[in-house]
């Protein structure tokens, strides 16, 4: 009796929100159902990787019950561990040669393309630069099999195998290089430059002692991130690989988990994971210092921003 | 960083520009002509000779001929071009034995990037409005999955999904399911999850890009004006964050498009093939070239669209900034 007369005053009182929870109408509310669905959907894209890695110790062959620690897996066993199978640790050479060579040949011809056509804007600087965003863009099995098609078709002097492997890769990592080198030239502006010529440097040292040294930080970025993507890819390296001792340690895993995969596999890719987050953190923490006191945004910022 | 330079070309500017170049060639502190292209010429050579003739390739191998053994004779003179084989795959595409491979990667990609935006856009928009001093953090947690492998990404799903996998310990615990379900023996929903998962984050970073740079008085007007915080959203935020949905969802889908190893690490069964199976299959099976070539064709078709709209959106990204 008393409640049914008293409801209706409630509810129309300005003060009250209309909602029935009290916190839900305020629009200042802390925002807690967001703030859990991020929490939850962080935990869900690292909890299946974090218990690969752990599986990697696993004492016995199951990749899904947990059998005690050792170190089994990774060095202990003669034959099947990722660092003595004849078969993974030549693989693991491989990785690293196809990124570092990949590093070294996308990186100069990225940065050198990102100033020409930053200060060139001719048609074929407009065309080449269409292509490298595309090939960036274009899902990665159409690139490599049209490479793998075309070596064994028309540039057949290239083999297949280490040298067309890091060619199709260097193809889409440049833009990597392109798009950061770009955004910080247009960060830098053309200040620094034209100084250095008004006080008398020519051209060409302008360049190498001015602009050069203001995009080491940007071709340092561009280097690590250029070097993790090329380990983790075992798509384009797959297609392009000649016998099965050119493949890396990608397309090994990839070949592996579809057969019958022990925890070495788990230790292999969990020695990628750690190669890649080794020489992302080098560079991002080369980029801070080599920025340090110019003009910036936050470093995680900026290499966000790279990354879109 | 706004560049006065660029963007805001007045004529009077240009005409300050040419001034200054004319006196700077009199100095004779101007580069020459061949200066600057001579920087891009290594890059222009290197996608003439591998980007552009390998796409050239696949022209000539699927409107080309084969000989006995069905290895691709290519054709590199157009006008010698021969359909057959072509049209052949059209019509296996097209009410044929492919039309269902067709039908299912469109139905998986669709599923999958949806749930992606339906989960993805909360997430974008926290961290975007509500990250403040931890958004460093934030980030660096949504940026974690680029720098773990795909595969590895994959892999760690598989072993969780196998019929003694913890999933299956957690969801019989849970009393969902009365015995371990197995997941891995072909079906839709695993790869979409797997598809979800592997994807996921490269939509939240472009739509949290749109929508930290919405600006935030933009906001309180709707709010001053008279809106309800869902109005607000729904005639602001959501209107003004339309490019970055539409960005990050073919960023998504173009890649999509191409996987096959979702398949080949989660289901392998072909109840479950997607187009990117059936492309990988000519590259293991021999004398199937030809019909890999056609294939890649008809995914060029397929995404042109919105690989050239995305490239024009990332354009002029960079011009805004």
């Amino acid at each position: 009796m008393k409640t049914a007369t008293r409801e209706p005053v409630a509810t129309t009182t300005p003060t009250t929100p209309r909602s029935h929870i009290p916190w839900f109408g305020n629009p200042w509310r802390k925002p807690r159902i967001l703030e859990a669905i991020t929490w939850v959907y962080l935990a869900w894209s690292v909890l299946p990787v974090t218990i690969a890695v752990l599986f990697s110790f696993n004492q016995g062959r199951s990749r899904s019950s947990w059998q005690g620690f050792s170190l089994t897996w990774w060095w202990e066993d003669p034959y099947e561990s990722l660092f003595r199978n004849p078969l993974l640790r030549p693989a693991i050479f491989q990785s690293f040669r196809l990124a570092i060579l990949t590093t070294l040949i996308a990186v100069p011809i990225g940065t050198a393309f990102a100033i020409g056509l930053d200060r060139w804007r001719g048609r074929p600087a407009t065309a080449a630069n269409f292509s490298v965003l595309m090939a960036f863009v274009v899902p990665e099995i159409i690139l490599g099999l049209a490479l793998f098609l075309s070596f064994e078709h028309l540039l057949t002097f290239i083999p297949l195998g280490t040298v067309a492997q890091v060619i199709g890769l260097v193809t889409w990592q440049i833009a990597y290089a392109v798009i950061i080198v770009r955004a910080r030239l247009l960060t830098i502006g053309r200040e620094y430059e034209e100084a250095a010529m008004d006080l008398g440097a020519s051209p060409t040292k302008s360049i190498r002692r001015v602009l050069l040294p203001l995009l080491t930080p940007a071709m340092f970025a561009s280097a690590a991130i250029v070097f993790a993507d090329s380990i983790d890819d075992f798509v384009t390296v797959r297609y392009l690989s000649a016998a099965s001792d050119t493949e890396p340690l990608s397309v090994k895993i990839y070949n592996a988990a579809r057969a019958s995969p022990t925890p070495a596999v788990n230790a292999a890719a969990t020695f990628m994971l750690i190669s890649t987050f080794t020489i992302i953190t080098l560079g991002f923490i080369a980029y801070r210092v080599l920025t340090r006191g110019q003009r910036r945004e936050s470093a995680v910022k900026e290499f966000v921003s790279l990354e879109v | 960083m706004s560049e006065p330079e660029e963007g805001t070309t007045t004529p009077s500017r240009r005409e300050a520009r040419r001034v200054r170049r004319a006196s700077a060639k009199q100095r004779g502190a101007w580069y020459p002509r061949w200066f600057w292209p001579s920087f891009a010429t290594p890059a222009i050579v290197w996608q003439i000779l591998f980007f552009a003739a390998s796409f050239y390739v696949i022209l000539a191998i699927a409107f080309g001929t084969q000989d006995f053994f069905r290895n691709p004779l290519p054709v590199f003179q157009p006008w010698w071009w021969d359909f057959s084989t072509f049209t052949d795959q059209l019509g296996r595409i097209f009410g044929g034995v492919y039309q269902d491979v067709y039908l299912r990667t469109f139905g998986y990609v669709l599923t999958a990037s949806l749930t992606c935006l339906l989960i993805g856009y909360p997430i974008a928009y926290f961290v975007a409005r509500y990250g403040g001093r931890r958004k460093g953090l934030f980030l660096a947690l949504l940026i974690m999955p680029f720098w773990i492998s795909y595969l590895m990404r994959m892999y760690a799903w598989q072993s969780l999904l196998e019929r003694d996998g913890y999933v299956n310990d957690v969801l019989t615990f849970l009393q969902v399911f009365q015995e371990p379900f197995g997941w891995l023996e072909g079906h839709g929903i695993t790869v979409v999850i797997g598809l979800v998962y592997g994807y996921m984050p490269y939509l939240i970073l472009p739509l949290y890009g749109q929508l930290d740079r919405i600006d935030q008085s933009q906001l309180e007007a709707g709010r001053d004006l008279g809106a309800s915080p869902a109005r607000t959203f729904w005639r602001v935020t959501l209107p003004l964050s339309k490019p970055g949905i539409l960005a990050g969802l073919i960023i998504i889908t173009l890649p999509m498009f191409g996987d096959y190893y979702t398949n080949a690490l989660l289901s392998q069964s072909p109840r479950t093939t997607m187009i990117g199976n059936l492309i990988d299959l000519t590259y293991v099976t021999p004398g199937l070239a030809a019909q890999g070539a056609s294939l890649v064709l008809t995914i060029v078709v397929i995404l042109i669209v919105p690989m050239l709209w995305y490239l024009r959106y990332t354009a002029r990204a960079a011009e805004a900034k």
